[in-house]
């Protein structure tokens, strides 16, 4: 295989392309994170879910909205969905067995997925994205403005993520809910209400994900299916309890898979995705907590 | 407790008079379907000794079936060393093959928990399909490896669909007796205690890594031979003849019939047949009822009844609907077994 000669300009280029890709895969894993966090189970249909509301706000401009004028209501779509999926089907399996929440979001991951090609139709589209792919210098390094703004909007986004679990008594209190469930009721905190609240935040993550690939992507129902694995490779990287491992995860695991992609041969671009998975598998037997993850330890 | 004994090897002999008589039956084309559906019952059956006695999870038994198809198409496509193999002969390697597969994998399962392992067996699912890619050479790549058709071998005096159906079935027979004698005996009980716990299980001085691997191994291999099975009907294998939805919808078949109920099981088998083999039918069935309008052309209404009805019952129905009838007619057979 010609692999061509190496530069540091198309270097820097691909660490930017990766940093891009790791934004996405970030805003993915903190989805998965938070709602671990919050059901101590994996959402399988987290993927699902953010293509979905990505397809909504495909619809509005559809219909003569701007990107930024479908925006916010795509994330308010998404919340409130996110928060009705809880109140709904993850409320009544709360105390069942690991698995059945497993199979439940599966189930879900079906019904989405089914429901987008009922309504839409399988295929992909095109979808028209807020920035464009014009190039420009960064200190002599081309890079897509297109780039720039998706990891710009990620960074904001968990930004404010980080101000208000930090500095906001909601934050407090879904903070709490994560720790300790019985202290906080015990203290007053509505434990029930912050779980829900927890999958409306993750929905919108994964909307703003959806709806930042999608560009990149090309828009099909089965669009963020390995979106996701690599999501899990982030969220694993970096503690499957740990938000800031989430994101730096994130980050990491794109620059490593686009590096990897470009340089190892063998790898390329069809074994990215195996990449991934053996990278999960390295962590969980090597480092099972992740680099940020609390060390488990159970009672006997 | 022997009258249980003797109920179930009754219950398996009138299977095996079933499975005889029915292609008598049916038409030759249901015949074919039938045997879909067997393969679909096999690939579950292993499944169902993973999850249902040593308590591990799979999501990825659809990329277990790939490698048994893989291998029947390889060995009888590309041959070894130049000699074609009948496919027949290639269904216990690709068991095999399938089988080794799962050992690799069940090894370092041992080290992970139950949402763990389910990740990296969906993680299986989802990359498969980047390995024939991969090595086209050998595997085909997307335009994938086209078998020999579908014949009666020996001269046999039966049409190719009733043989495939024969042939299923007979398999799907010996594979149930195998797996019924496995957990009704001491294996089955050392994996049952591991699932209830391993640490009250260890203590006893069970070995939980020989017993969980060896569980991943058979159901790797129950997976291959369905597989296999799979490849030789439809005479042809590339990555979308076991799509990565198929790990999903066999892990859902499994919660949606019950683990360990063999009604359950065929229920399962049946589903996933519709769901993947019959999509475009159920569409224009369900736009025949009234007040419905379906474009046949979208064929995601059976995925949406299916999911919801999976998050239905496990809610409502915890146990799957096996374990339903069970709780139902409990009571009945609890009766008659302590006449005994």
């Amino acid at each position: 295989m010609y692999v061509a000669a190496f530069t540091w300009t198309e270097f820097a280029q691909q660490i930017a392309a990766g940093i891009r890709q790791g934004a996405v895969f970030a805003g993915l894993a903190l989805a998965l994170v938070i709602v671990y966090r919050s059901t101590r189970a994996i959402n399988f249909a987290q993927g699902e879910m953010a293509t979905f509301t990505t397809f909504i706000c495909w619809s509005l401009m559809n219909n003569g909205l701007s990107f930024w004028e479908a925006f916010p209501i795509v994330l308010v779509l998404a919340f409130a969905g996110g928060v009705a999926i809880e109140r709904t089907i993850i409320r009544p399996v709360e105390n069942a067995p690991v698995i059945t929440i497993v199979i439940v979001t599966l189930g879900l991951a079906l019904l989405l997925n089914g429901l987008m090609s009922v309504i839409w139709g399988g295929g992909n589209r095109p979808f028209n994205g807020p920035f464009s792919t014009r190039t420009i210098d960064v200190g002599g390094v081309p890079v897509s403005v297109q780039d720039i703004g998706i990891v710009a909007v990620s960074f904001v986004l968990v930004a404010l993520l980080a101000v208000f679990f930090r500095f906001t008594k909601l934050g407090l209190g879904l903070r709490a809910a994560a720790l300790n469930r019985d202290s906080s009721e015990l203290v007053g905190v509505r434990v029930g209400w912050m779980l829900a609240f927890g999958w409306g935040l993750a929905a919108v993550l994964g909307a703003v994900a959806g709806m930042m690939v999608a560009p990149i992507l090309f828009l099909d129902p089965n669009m963020m299916q390995t979106i996701l694995l690599y999501a899990f490779a982030a969220a694993v990287l970096g503690g499957l309890d740990s938000p800031v491992g989430a994101v730096v995860g994130g980050l990491l695991l794109g620059v490593a898979i686009t590096l990897l992609g470009r340089y190892v041969g063998f790898i390329g671009d069809t074994l990215k995705l195996p990449t991934a998975l053996l990278l999960i598998l390295l962590v969980l037997l090597v480092k099972p907590n992740g680099l940020f993850g609390r060390v488990a330890v159970r009672r006997v | 407790m022997k009258l249980k004994l003797s109920l179930e090897v009754l219950g398996l002999l009138c299977l095996a008079a079933l499975i005889a008589v029915m292609p008598r039956l049916v038409s030759s084309f249901t015949a074919y379907e039938m045997a879909t559906v067997g393969m679909y019952f096999i690939a579950l059956l292993g499944l169902s000794i993973l999850t249902g006695y040593s308590g591990q999870i799979s999501l990825g038994h659809g990329a277990f079936m790939a490698i048994g198809g893989y291998t029947t198409a390889v060995l009888s496509v590309n041959g070894v060393y130049g000699h074609h193999i009948r496919d027949l002969w290639t269904i216990p390697i690709a068991g095999v093959v399938a089988g080794a597969a799962g050992l690799l994998v069940g090894i370092p399962a041992l080290r992970l928990s139950g949402l763990y392992l389910a990740l990296i067996t969906f993680g299986i699912a989802v990359s498969f399909r980047q390995i024939p890619l991969k090595f086209d050479h050998f595997l085909g790549g997307t335009s994938g490896k086209v078998l020999s058709l579908l014949t009666t071998p020996f001269g046999l005096p039966t049409t190719p669909n009733n043989w495939i159906y024969y042939l299923t079935w007979g398999i799907a027979f010996v594979l149930l007796v195998i797996a019924w004698l496995f957990v009704r005996g001491k294996p089955g009980r050392t994996l049952k205690a591991i699932r209830d716990s391993e640490i009250a299980a260890a203590s006893s001085g069970i070995s939980l890594a020989r017993y969980k691997t060896l569980a991943f191994a058979m159901s790797a291999f129950y997976a291959g031979v369905a597989g296999s099975l799979y490849a030789i009907a439809r005479g042809f294998m590339n990555p979308d003849v076991f799509p990565i939805v198929l790990s999903v919808y066999l892990v859902a078949a499994l919660a949606l019939g019950g683990v360990d109920s063999f009604v359950g099981l065929i229920v399962g088998a049946s589903a996933i047949y519709v769901l993947v083999n019959r999509t475009a039918d159920v569409t224009r069935w369900i736009d025949h009822l009234p007040g419905v309008n379906l474009n046949p052309q979208r064929p995601g209404m059976p995925d949406v009844i299916f999911g919801a009805v999976l998050i239905l019952v496990l809610i409502v129905l915890p146990t799957g609907v096996g374990g339903a009838l069970r709780r139902l007619f409990g009571p009945l057979t609890t009766r008659l077994y302590s006449k005994s």
